[in-house]
């Protein structure tokens, strides 16, 4: 607890007089929280995945588990979706930032102590989400599907996460800031604005009629094309340079990119000829169009930054991890752009491309980054050695093996799906007949994704197990060395 | 920050978030109204089983996709169609059909639980759903004296075992009730509906739903394909 007690000291007084902190020092203070937001994303996303399994199997052989109503596709869909963004994605996120703020910030973490009971807490409200889906209290919204009891749970948790964060934001001792820090801040603030705007709209005082359509897809694009991808990005643009030794390749790139994403990220996922007044698709045609211009600075920074050090790529599996992870926010964010081309938006929306899409944003790239990143931290906070490069390869390459076969899977069977449902004279269930070939394809991506869910597991856990060993170990030595 | 907030959830708000009821000069009647109260509950059984993640409730107009041309609707949908619809499940799949008018292809609610019971049953020959069963929202009976009132008359060749019967639960009766509550067809000033015979779309009209009359495929329609 004293290094609370520091921390809040040196909020009141202002400026503390500089002291230097080691990494390790650093490291070492934000393990117990870390630990537990670590620990539950690998426990969900391999949650997420073998629901995702299930539901992959359910697609082309309707009546697998269809007698139990807790695992009927139309629940098992949103529990896995939900799962992955708030057990997983979310956790990895705070985590991530977390540990960011302080070592970019040369400060030890604030108040670990409630942050590990808030992280808990946020676990539980997950926990009661996904079994209210599953129990039939789902509230009906695409990523927004948590009834109302673990919203509830799942807001005051972030409330303490997100003070604690931000007030280890402004004890920080480097005044200088990188790129990723206001990202990453950024992102705190925009996820509990979203977060509690969308749940009061729709969930706690509903508005009315299809205005709740517009705040449906207002959440769901600022959640993943805005929230999940500044993380992401933020995160490439600290571990990439970190990881190959060398400056970020443009200041200004990272500041065009944010706030391309930041002003036309929210406005995607809405049909071209939804029920809706006319002007409200156009405008969110038109943003999401210029999403072009935040997506080619992402790629030229990266490129920029990587270039002539291509082969660290190969490697380093984090580094590898983290490359892959951008390479697939271009993808998904491309294919929301051209999503929202009126032609194509007329073959592709309501078909299996849009989830092809949420997958390559969500796997691909928030997933990828964020094993790269759990790689490179959890060692150093727990305080042992670094995961063998061999373990973290094998992890890799199922990951990157299923993120692809189930990605292409869904966008090729997206795209044939959408140019069947299109033609009239092709019937209903010859459209779906169409699609079953890619359907058992994707099965076999998540069936990988699953297999990697528990490689990450085992790799975290053994992380820990080794850290307990190590401590008996020295204990044992002490006890010898005593007469 | 807030710039998609204004343009996605306030500039909705203050256009529609209001909107009412408004006589309609064709029906002379008040449109939308709000459904019925065994529809509103089925609606909170359609809501549990997510049946969104596969069903869309929208229509797109004629031009535009071929939902009109699929028999999906007579118009497209608007605003007023949903009005008293909370939560509003429009969905964003379409790994099942449109449901927006399925109270106009199929009226019966003995077919639609039969379907929800074991879509098999109800595709025409030939036809395979993709659609799961859904049996515990029915209960399997041993038949007593007589036959109850509700349970499921099947087509010959699908009847449960001699001397038991299927009767839908609540949950699948209000459902079935929701189903048939879903019609957007009433032709609004701006949209008038294109009636099947008028439109030669009708003509090539083949939904998977009814291979051998289109015309009047909305009375003899099977549920969903």
């Amino acid at each position: 607890m004293s290094s609370s007690t520091q921390g809040l000291s040196s909020v009141a007084t202002g400026s503390a007089p500089a002291e230097v902190i080691s990494s390790k020092e650093i490291d070492a203070s934000c393990r117990w929280p870390l630990l537990v937001f670590f620990s539950s994303a690998a426990f969900w996303f391999l949650f997420s995945t073998v629901l995702g399994l299930i539901n992959s199997i359910k697609l082309h052989s309707p009546n697998f588990l269809a007698h139990c109503p807790w695992l009927t596709y139309g629940r098992l869909r949103p529990a896995q979706t939900d799962s992955f963004v708030y057990g997983f994605a979310a956790p990895a996120a705070f985590g991530v930032t977390l540990w960011l703020f302080c070592r970019l910030g040369r400060t030890r973490l604030i108040a670990p102590g409630f942050l590990a009971m808030a992280a808990k807490i946020w676990n539980i409200g997950v926990l009661v989400g996904a079994v209210g889906i599953m129990a039939g209290d789902g509230a009906g919204f695409e990523w927004l599907n948590f009834p109302r009891y673990a919203s509830l749970i799942l807001f005051i948790a972030y409330v303490f996460i997100g003070i604690w964060a931000v007030l280890t934001f402004k004890v920080r001792q480097q005044d200088q800031l990188f790129p990723s820090q206001w990202y990453l801040l950024a992102a705190l603030f925009w996820f509990a604005w979203i977060y509690s705007a969308a749940n009061l709209l729709l969930v706690f005082s509903p508005v009315r009629g299809v205005v709740q359509l517009c705040v449906n897809a207002w959440y769901a694009s600022n959640l993943l094309n805005v929230w999940l991808s500044v993380v992401g990005v933020g995160v490439i643009f600290y571990f990439i340079p970190k990881l190959i030794s060398r400056p970020l390749h443009s200041y200004y790139l990272s500041l065009v990119a944010f706030w391309g994403i930041a002003l036309f990220g929210g406005w995607s996922f809405i049909n071209t000829n939804a029920p809706l007044p006319s002007w409200i698709p156009a405008l969110s045609s038109v943003f999401t169009l210029m999403m072009i211009l935040p997506i080619v600075c992402v790629a030229l920074n990266v490129h920029g930054t990587l270039s002539g050090d291509f082969k660290s790529v190969r490697t380093n599996p984090i580094l590898s991890f983290i490359v892959f992870g951008a390479f697939s926010f271009l993808i998904a964010q491309s294919m929301n752009v051209l999503s929202a081309f009126r032609p194509l938006n007329e073959k592709l929306f309501f078909t299996y491309f849009t989830a092809g899409q949420a997958h390559w944003l969500l796997q691909g790239f928030f997933a990828s980054v964020a094993f790269g990143a759990i790689y490179y931290i959890a060692p150093r906070v727990i305080g042992v050695d670094l995961v063998q490069q061999k373990s973290i390869r094998r992890h890799l390459l199922v990951f990157v093996a299923g993120v692809i076969i189930y990605g292409l899977a869904l966008t090729l069977g997206g795209i044939v799906q959408g140019a069947n449902l299109n033609n009239a004279s092709v019937p209903f269930d010859e459209v779906i007949k169409g699609t079953l070939p890619f359907l058992h394809a994707s099965t076999i991506g998540s069936l990988l994704l699953v297999i990697a869910g528990l490689l990450f597991a085992v790799n975290l856990s053994s992380l820990c197990f080794n850290c307990v060993w190590g401590m008996g170990k020295q204990l044992v030595k002490k006890g010898e060395e005593r007469p | 920050m807030s710039l998609s907030w204004l343009g996605l959830v306030l500039g909705p708000q203050l256009q529609l978030g209001s909107q009412a009821p408004e006589m309609n000069d064709k029906t002379g009647q008040l449109y939308p109204q709000a459904r019925a109260g065994t529809a509103q509950q089925g609606r909170e059984v359609y809501r549990a089983n997510g049946c969104f993640s596969c069903h869309s409730q929208q229509v797109r107009p004629q031009g535009f996709g071929a939902d009109i041309e699929r028999g999906w609707g007579v118009r497209r949908t608007v605003a007023a169609d949903y009005l008293f619809d909370s939560p509003l499940m429009v969905g964003s799949q379409r790994i099942g059909p449109d449901l927006a008018n399925i109270g106009l292809r199929q009226p019966d609610a003995n077919q639609l639980l039969v379907h929800l019971y074991n879509p098999q049953i109800t595709m025409a020959t030939g036809q395979k759903s993709n659609m799961p069963s859904y049996p515990y929202l029915f209960e399997k009976r041993k038949l007593g004296r007589t036959i109850s009132p509700d349970a499921l008359k099947f087509p010959s060749g699908f009847a449960p075992e001699a001397g038991y019967e299927i009767v839908p639960r609540v949950e699948a009766r209000v459902l079935a009730e929701y189903l048939r509550s879903l019609h957007a067809e009433v032709p609004l000033i701006e949209l008038p509906s294109i009636t099947p015979g008028t439109n030669a779309v009708a003509e090539t009209n083949a939904p998977a739903a009814a291979p051998t009359n289109a015309a009047q495929s909305s009375a003899t329609n099977s549920p969903a394909k």
